[in-house]
């Protein structure tokens, strides 16, 4: 594809672009999934994201594009250069957003002895993957729960440690793999291993939307899409450098945004109710909260931003009751109202 | 002009073909519903002729390997070449051609999530083998769909994608071959249309294909893209400068109406018709009786009314009114009968839970590692692996004699994809309420059933429940005699213990999935419970102890189907159903022909 749909174009979507901000904002967060029907504007919506992410600064040369003042997780080939020159060479290169097409080798996701070199030096390099590709970037996997069950087993131990550790074809390496997973899917087609769910920060469920109106702005905006992709980008390009911009000022402020004790037991207090497992929908939460709050350009994180973004980062985190057909999503906002009205 | 000597749907059909064929790429592809015959190929061939006869067409195999789908290592060339050479795959290779996808409804979800994928990207991305590259692919789809059964259907992402669907059941040869050299004849008379620049849409006709995507319940926003892209096409088709209401028309029919998921027609209306209430697979014969009857649709007051649609002006009333006509029949029948279309699960028309590991089956991809008991060497595999090192390993002394070197690194095991057995479990309602009759039913469907069981490698297992028990009479069985021999002992009367005869269905369910079969229950009953779990006559308490039960058996999650024997259709059968989360059929005088056939479309 040769140029994205600009993001601020997409009709309609909000919680899927909300939740999409946050983990650029913060990939701390974890990835996003997101599930929905057929024909929302999944894949366009990540697509578009890519494009809209401001640059960031990286190693000249380092094959996991690591960043310059990150001492804790350097990779061998930055730590070898460090000892050679005292001062990093760098460059701005546009956030990675890689793409992980169903039907991909394991050799391609963790990557591989080189052939060519192997073949015509004899000698034992390295050929990095996917995995190396998307460090400090976006991985995203369309039909996620389509994915074969031993690419699944790599990434879900991959995006916990933040590291890829490859032992193969007489190969020893490791180096940081830090991404936000980003995930879409169709529900209808199959479940997602509870430990791969667990990856995803946060989840949204996406619907078409029903109003006649928007439907219509959908394919008018598609159709001038298509027409002219270059002119309709130009259309858009104030709104989308906006976002950006927007985005950039949210990091910025991140740091500084403080989430009060009193908003810090709410958010423990609703984890309480919904009976979700372990400390991780807390700290998603709250992280994602602070996202949020930095989105928006407050110093302190307040109840209306744990409110907004409680759906999803627990929806995906409760515990199913079969025998309860409600959603989960409705499950959470029923927990919301009551927390908060009391 | 050759519009008005030509039937209404045969005209679609070829327009449809016709404008499909100006820009395949475009409109992503096209679907054609009919049995491999005489019809089809004529109209394929209709289709080639619009393409010109040097358009590039390739089909595609079921069975066909990532390697080959997507592009992946050439063996022979890299043996002979001693580095790794790539070989295209055949998405790249029928790039800005036709792509025709036989047996359509066989694809699995797999392989239809990956052509989709790159149907959206319009290039393929190949990460495979120590391979990175992207090429071309940019091609229209023609999805050949053969279906029979309703469990059997196309992906649903596949057909998302596309712009036409058609159904050429019950056109005749004769008449297809009059209405090709009539619309040929057509397009001489009109002259070749010519492609002008055409002016921006109207918003009016926007508005109008919106509002009959609603009314008809067409979900998908690309359903949307793709009418207003017929439309176009069809204005560029007639030589028009703008879009007008009729192309709007044109498009609502052949792109919305087949994707209509509901009637817009007033509720009460519906349900005064009488409908065949287990009308699944629509027979031919009501299929062409609607067919030559579609004025009747259009001029029939009740079907003009939209539902849920207010303030609709002329023109979206005209596009609607167009594509109301147009819905096939067989569809218009079930919506009006209130089924819903969403298929049951994924249903790419396998039967049995699809089981990984195992030796026989579809392959399923190789993984390297070590063949043993439970896995199977694959050669080919082994050797590609090996392939691009021979060069390197020459020169090793650790291979003194041998041809080809390979080490345990290259050794690939074939994994595959086996279709596990289904055994259905026939729970019968022997009780006084339940007409002894019905036993004698039961006991034919469950023989026709074990009579075609040896093909299909299927068991059936018996339940009977009765006065304060029930209690399995049949095990699991492929044995025709000897279910014959327990089934003709079998008597009736008594209390209804619907509870107990779901728990026994459900024990039975495990201890089958358990054997790494695919239990099916299918429950004979009229749902009204008297007996309660502990055996105790009394009506409220036996029905709260069903739906208990039932509860448990959705929580299971087994396939399950409620088949109503009272002579009316029950709440209480219907509501054991809905608990059961199975599939509920009234058949107030079913036979035993018609049970055997329901199950069997649900296994």
């Amino acid at each position: 594809m040769a140029v994205a749909f600009p993001f601020s174009a997409i009709v309609g979507q909000e919680e899927m672009k909300l939740a999409m901000l946050v983990s650029t904002v913060d990939p701390g967060v974890g990835g996003v999934l997101v599930f929905g029907d057929r024909g929302t504007g999944k894949s366009t919506a990540v697509r578009a994201l890519a494009a809209i992410l401001p640059k960031m600064t990286a190693v000249v040369g380092c094959p996991y594009a690591c960043a310059p003042d990150d001492t804790r997780s350097r990779c061998e080939f930055c730590s070898q250069l460090k000892k050679q020159q005292a001062r990093l060479k760098t460059h701005l290169i546009p956030v990675p957003v890689i793409d992980l097409p169903l039907g991909v080798t394991e050799d391609r996701v963790v990557g591989a002895l080189d052939l060519e070199r192997a073949l015509s030096a004899g000698v034992k390099a390295f050929e990095p993957g996917l995995l190396a590709r998307a460090n400090r970037g976006f991985l995203y996997i369309d039909e996620v729960n389509l994915l074969e069950d031993h690419i699944v087993d790599l990434l879900i131990d991959v995006a916990a440690s933040g590291e890829n550790v490859v032992e193969r074809e007489g190969l020893s390496v490791q180096h940081p793999a830090r991404f936000v997973l980003v995930g879409s899917g169709n529900p209808e087609e199959g479940e997602l291993r509870p430990q791969l769910l667990d990856r995803f920060g946060l989840s949204v469920d996406v619907k078409t939307p029903q109003d006649l109106g928007s439907r219509i702005e959908v394919v008018k905006r598609r159709d001038a899409f298509e027409r002219d992709p270059q002119a309709f980008i130009e259309q858009w390009k104030k709104e989308d450098n906006k976002i950006r911009r927007k985005i950039a000022a949210a990091r910025e402020r991140l740091e500084s945004t403080s989430v009060p004790d009193a908003v810090l037991e709410r958010a423990a207090e609703l984890c309480m109710k919904l009976g979700t497992d372990g400390l991780r929908g807390e700290l998603t939460l709250m992280r994602a909260a602070r996202a949020y709050a930095a989105i928006q350009g407050t110093k302190e994180v307040m109840s209306t931003h744990l409110k907004a973004v409680a759906t999803m980062a627990l929806r995906h985190r409760l515990r199913r009751n079969p025998l309860d057909d409600t959603g989960s999503g409705v499950r959470v906002e029923r927990a919301i109202t009551e927390l908060f009205s009391a | 002009m050759q519009q008005e000597l030509i039937e209404d749907a045969l005209y679609d059909a070829l327009l449809a073909a016709a404008l499909f064929a100006r820009n395949p790429t475009r409109f992503g592809g096209i679907k054609i519903a009919a049995s491999a015959g005489p019809v089809r190929d004529r109209y394929l061939d209709f289709l080639k002729h619009c393409l010109g006869p040097e358009f590039l067409s390739r089909k595609l195999p079921l069975n066909i390997a990532d390697d080959r789908l997507f592009g992946g290592l050439d063996l022979s060339a890299t043996l002979q070449a001693g580095r790794p050479i790539f070989n295209r795959g055949l998405l790249a290779e029928v790039n800005g051609g036709l792509l025709i996808v036989p047996m359509a409804e066989r694809l699995s979800r797999g392989l239809a999530a990956r052509i989709a994928a790159v149907m959206d990207r319009r290039r393929v991305c190949v990460q495979r083998e120590g391979f990175a590259t992207e090429s071309a692919a940019d091609f229209g789809i023609v999805l050949l769909d053969e279906r029979v059964a309703d469990d059997e259907q196309v992906p649903a992402e596949l057909v998302d994608r596309i712009t036409f669907q058609l159904d050429l059941e019950g056109f005749s040869y004769r008449s297809l071959e009059d209405a090709i050299s009539l619309f040929e004849l057509g397009l001489r008379d009109d002259g070749m249309p010519v492609q002008a620049g055409l002016s921006e849409l109207d918003d009016g006709i926007i508005h109008a294909l919106c509002t009959t995507a609603m009314a008809l319940g067409v979900d998908s926003l690309r359903a949307l893209s793709a009418a207003k892209r017929v439309s176009e096409q069809s204005a560029l088709w007639f030589s028009r400068l703008t879009v007008t209401p009729e192309d709007a028309a044109i498009a609502a029919r052949l792109v919305l109406a087949p994707r209509a998921t509901r009637c817009p027609v007033e509720p009460e209306e519906t349900s005064s018709e009488p409908q065949p209430p287990a009308d699944c697979a629509p027979s031919d014969n009501d299929r062409t009786q609607t067919e030559q009857d579609p004025v009747n649709d259009k001029s029939d007051p009740a079907l003009d009314e939209p539902t849920s649609l207010e303030n609709l002006n002329d023109l979206d009333e005209v596009v609607l009114g167009a594509a109301k006509a147009a819905i096939p029949a067989g569809l218009l029948s079930q919506l009006l009968s209130g089924q819903t279309l969403r298929g049951r699960g994924s249903g790419s028309g396998t039967s049995g839970v699809q089981q990984k590991g195992g030796l026989r089956g579809r392959p399923l991809g190789v993984r390297s590692g070590l063949p043993s008991g439970r896995a199977r060497l694959s050669v080919i595999d082994t050797l590609r692996a090996a392939a691009p090192w021979q060069k390197l390993r020459a020169g090793s002394t650790r291979y003194p004699l041998s041809r080809v070197k390979i080490t345990a690194d290259d050794f690939r095991i074939q994994r595959f994809k086996a279709r596990t057995e289904t055994t259905t479990i026939f729970a019968v309602d022997a009780s006084g309420s339940s007409a002894l009759h019905r036993l004698a039913e039961a006991k034919g469907a469950v023989e026709l059933l074990l009579a075609d069981c040896y093909v299909r490698r299927d068991q059936v297992a018996v339940i009977a429940f009765r006065g304060k028990r029930a209690e399995v009479i049949l095990p699991a069985t492929r044995s025709l005699v000897r279910a014959k021999r327990s089934l003709s002992g079998l008597p009736g009367g008594g209390g209804t213990p619907l509870a107990l005869a779901i728990d026994a269905c459900l024990q039975l369910a495990h201890s089958i999935a358990r054997r790494g079969e695919t239990p099916l229950i299918v429950m004979l009953t009229d749902g009204k419970a008297n007996v309660g779990r502990d055996g105790e006559p009394g009506r409220e308490r036996a029905q709260s102890d069903a739906v208990r039960a039932a509860q448990q058996v959705a929580m299971c999650g087994f396939t399950a189907m409620v088949i109503d024997t009272s002579p009316q259709p029950s709440e209480a059968a219907q509501k054991i159903a809905t608990e059961m989360h199975a599939r509920y059929l009234p058949l107030p005088y079913a036979g035993a022909a018609e049970v055997s056939r329901f199950v069997k479309a649900m296994a």
